[in-house]
């Protein structure tokens, strides 16, 4: 499989105790004022001026809310990530025009905000586990590009 | 990219509350650093890297002096890292991809200990900083 018995269940014990609308809107938050040029794809979201604008900004907050839960959505398919993100994968090349050296860098991203969130509780092995899965998931949703 | 007048503000004040902890956090930055991306352990076949090492304690109180001396040099960081640029360019010579890996590593570790000062800004000012020190140790690679 992809993660351990054991990966998994660090993974499945952290993520059942993450409130994934608000971590997805402060991880998506995060990307754009950590990495300004990923702000590229949301000239339509309005004031991210400001690192407070950005967090406090509706738009962001709905778009990180939807992209964390598809993210849980395919959590729920840890050993078949390519097929669960397909989809996703072909919409991100063909509509969005995403380079996925982004997903890469929000997968980075919500690891430091789990980081934030749980402290000790995410150790060492734990964030291995998580690093594995947001690699994962970045290689599936680049899966389906030409 | 240039470190701004914040931005030095932001790394200064982090840093500043880090204090006597740095040597800690720099030895958890590395144990991180070897959980999460593996093939960094293949600097480091000399060394003990099971939990609590004495060598990785060490190792990490040197990175940790190092950054701490790069926080009081930001306004000139080639002059300041010139030694661990050679030293890095010439003898280590790490491939310059594992440097994101620890400065990630470094940004986890401290979002973990001082989640107050983890401030979205203040991740962007660290983030900034690490890849500034980055780029001036393997600036004379070739």
């Amino acid at each position: 499989g992809f993660l351990t018995a054991e990966e998994k269940g660090l993974v499945n014990g952290l993520w059942g105790k993450v409130n994934v609308d608000e971590v997805g809107g402060e991880a998506l938050g995060r990307l754009l004022v950590v990495y300004p040029w990923t702000q590229r794809f949301f000239e339509s979201f309005g004031d991210l001026s400001s690192a407070d604008a950005i967090m406090s900004n509706a738009k962001v907050k709905a778009h990180g809310k939807k992209v964390l839960n598809s993210f849980s959505d395919g959590l729920k398919n840890i050993d078949d990530l390519k097929g669960a993100f397909a989809k996703l994968s072909e919409l991100h090349c063909d509509k969005l025009h995403v380079d996925p050296e982004n997903f890469r860098l929000l997968g980075n991203v919500l690891v430091c905000v789990l980081a934030h969130h749980f402290g000790h509780d995410f150790n060492p092995q734990v964030q291995a586990a998580f690093q594995k899965v947001v690699a994962g998931v970045a290689n599936a949703l680049a899966h389906k590009y030409h | 990219m240039v470190l701004s007048a914040a931005d030095k503000s932001n790394v200064k004040a982090c840093w500043g509350k880090i204090g006597s902890h740095a040597g800690e956090y720099g030895a958890e930055a590395l144990e991180r650093t070897f959980c999460s991306f593996p093939t960094t352990k293949t600097y480091f076949p000399h060394f003990d890297l099971s939990h609590g090492s004495a060598q990785v304690k060490a190792h990490g109180q040197k990175v940790a002096d190092a950054l701490t001396q790069a926080v009081a040099h930001m306004d000139d960081l080639p002059t300041a890292m010139s030694a661990l640029s050679d030293l890095h360019a010439y003898k280590l010579r790490v491939d310059p991809v594992n440097f994101k890996f620890l400065s990630h590593c470094l940004l986890v570790t401290l979002a973990c200990h001082h989640p107050a000062e983890f401030t979205p800004a203040v991740h962007a000012s660290l983030d900034k900083f690490f890849s500034a020190v980055s780029t001036v140790l393997t600036s004379k690679y070739r």
